[in-house]
């Protein structure tokens, strides 16, 4: 179900898998419930460093979207949650998209918002 | 997590060439550990001090806590770590199932699952003689030799070349899954892209000397390509910041890769009025290439 990343890309292959499990949970594609490939087959399949397929496990873990039952396996959330998250995801994705048009009105570059953006998301994190 | 290769000081000098020049190396256990540098950087002196088949000039290593200098000790080294040489020498009177079978007698481990899926997968003739093999067949007899052996560590010098892509990838899909059940690989390669696939630390030689030894995770996270124009004309040292390796500057234009502080060196190039600052990723490749040209 999963692409094999390409690893020239210049996004980093944890950064593309953690993507694409997004993406199948947010398309439906994965149900609440349902379990995802263990960290050998899919390293295997993808062939891929496992500590890579742990990673990212570990993150949609952390962020609410996967849950590592340990000795059983990994699966998608209960369905109202991740549910819920993709909605609020798509709702966050459409403010984005009218303020980057405003900003760009304004007569900001591209390169100039992602700094901004970068900026202070790296503040937030030292304020934390 | 516990180192499995360790190396003090490393070094081989054949006459007046020094071919390694003190390398401090560590590999943990459980690690996929690429092994990166041009031809005739010292990787095979250094794979060979290793595995005992050469004695280093000065330093010293261990590998499971054997010492690779002392005689006895790295015995029991070769008895727990899988190594498959560059030249994938084989013995040639012997047919592919006689191989194997010779070779399985010695290591208690043997795993007979994988070496049955890897005879069909590599598609091995099992009553051929090895000389009348390809080149292409030979390295996979002698890395089905390896991967077999249900050794701990498993040391490959260049274990892909000379193959098709096809074989490529199952080559690397074997190494995927033993390293996912706890075996430590050890690799050079100077297929780049391969590294970036499976390895998950990278160790990049130059001259016998380390010039990079970093996580797949810190090489992607904070290595940065970073352009930046200026309105007025800036000079190498201005750029001197920790983090910055070799400046490159043309005119009013200054690119660099950042290995670290990122964002710092962001706002230093921002006070130094650049009006414009690019930062990018960058492959393992481009830092392989910039590590060995900065030196050359």
């Amino acid at each position: 179900m999963f692409r094999k990343p390409n690893p020239s890309s210049g996004v980093p292959i944890y950064v593309q898998l953690k993507e694409q499990v997004r993406h199948a949970i947010e398309t439906e594609a994965l149900k609440a419930g349902d379990q995802l490939p263990g960290i050998r087959s899919l390293a295997e399949t993808l062939v891929i460093n496992p500590n890579t397929v742990i990673r990212v496990y570990r993150e949609l873990e952390q962020e609410g979207v996967l849950e590592i039952r340990h000795g059983i396996g990994v699966f998608v959330i209960s369905r109202r949650r991740s549910r819920s998250r993709a909605e609020e995801m798509r709702d966050a994705q459409h403010l984005v998209h009218e303020f980057v048009d405003t900003l760009k009105k304004q007569g900001l570059a591209e390169g100039e918002i992602r700094r901004l953006f970068e900026a202070e998301l790296a503040g937030e994190i030292q304020r934390r | 997590m516990a180192a499995v290769i360790e190396t003090i000081e490393l070094k081989k000098n054949y006459g007046n060439h020094e071919a390694v020049r003190g390398l401090n190396l560590s590999v943990n256990a459980g690690s996929v550990c690429a092994f990166l540098g041009q031809n005739g950087a010292g990787k095979s002196s250094t794979i060979k001090m290793l595995l005992g088949m050469i004695h280093p000039t000065s330093g010293g290593g261990s590998i499971f806590g054997h010492r690779i200098d002392e005689e006895r000790e790295s015995l029991l080294i070769r008895q727990k770590v899988a190594f498959v040489a560059e030249d994938k020498r084989l013995y040639d009177y012997m047919s592919v199932g006689q191989i194997i079978h010779f070779t399985r007698s010695f290591f208690p481990k043997w795993n007979h699952a994988l070496e049955t899926q890897l005879l069909e997968r590599f598609e091995l003739p099992p009553e051929r003689k090895i000389r009348q093999l390809s080149k292409g067949m030979r390295t996979k007899l002698a890395l089905l030799l390896g991967f077999a052996r249900g050794c701990e560590l498993l040391i490959l010098d260049e274990p892909t070349e000379g193959l098709d892509p096809v074989a490529i990838e199952d080559v690397l899909q074997i190494v995927v899954s033993l390293a996912a059940q706890g075996t430590t690989v050890f690799f050079s390669s100077h297929q780049i892209a391969e590294v970036e696939q499976v390895a998950d630390h990278v160790l990049m030689i130059d001259h016998g000397q380390l010039v990079l030894n970093a996580s797949m995770y810190e090489v992607q996270e904070e290595y940065r390509q970073i352009q930046a124009v200026f309105t007025d004309p800036v000079e190498e040292r201005d750029l001197r910041l920790p983090g910055v390796e070799r400046v490159k500057i043309e005119g009013h234009i200054a690119s660099f890769v950042a290995s670290r502080n990122v964002d710092s060196i962001v706002e230093h190039v921002r006070m130094l009025r650049a009006g414009n600052i690019d930062v990018l990723p960058i492959s393992l490749k481009e830092i392989f290439l910039e590590k060995v040209r900065a030196r050359s």
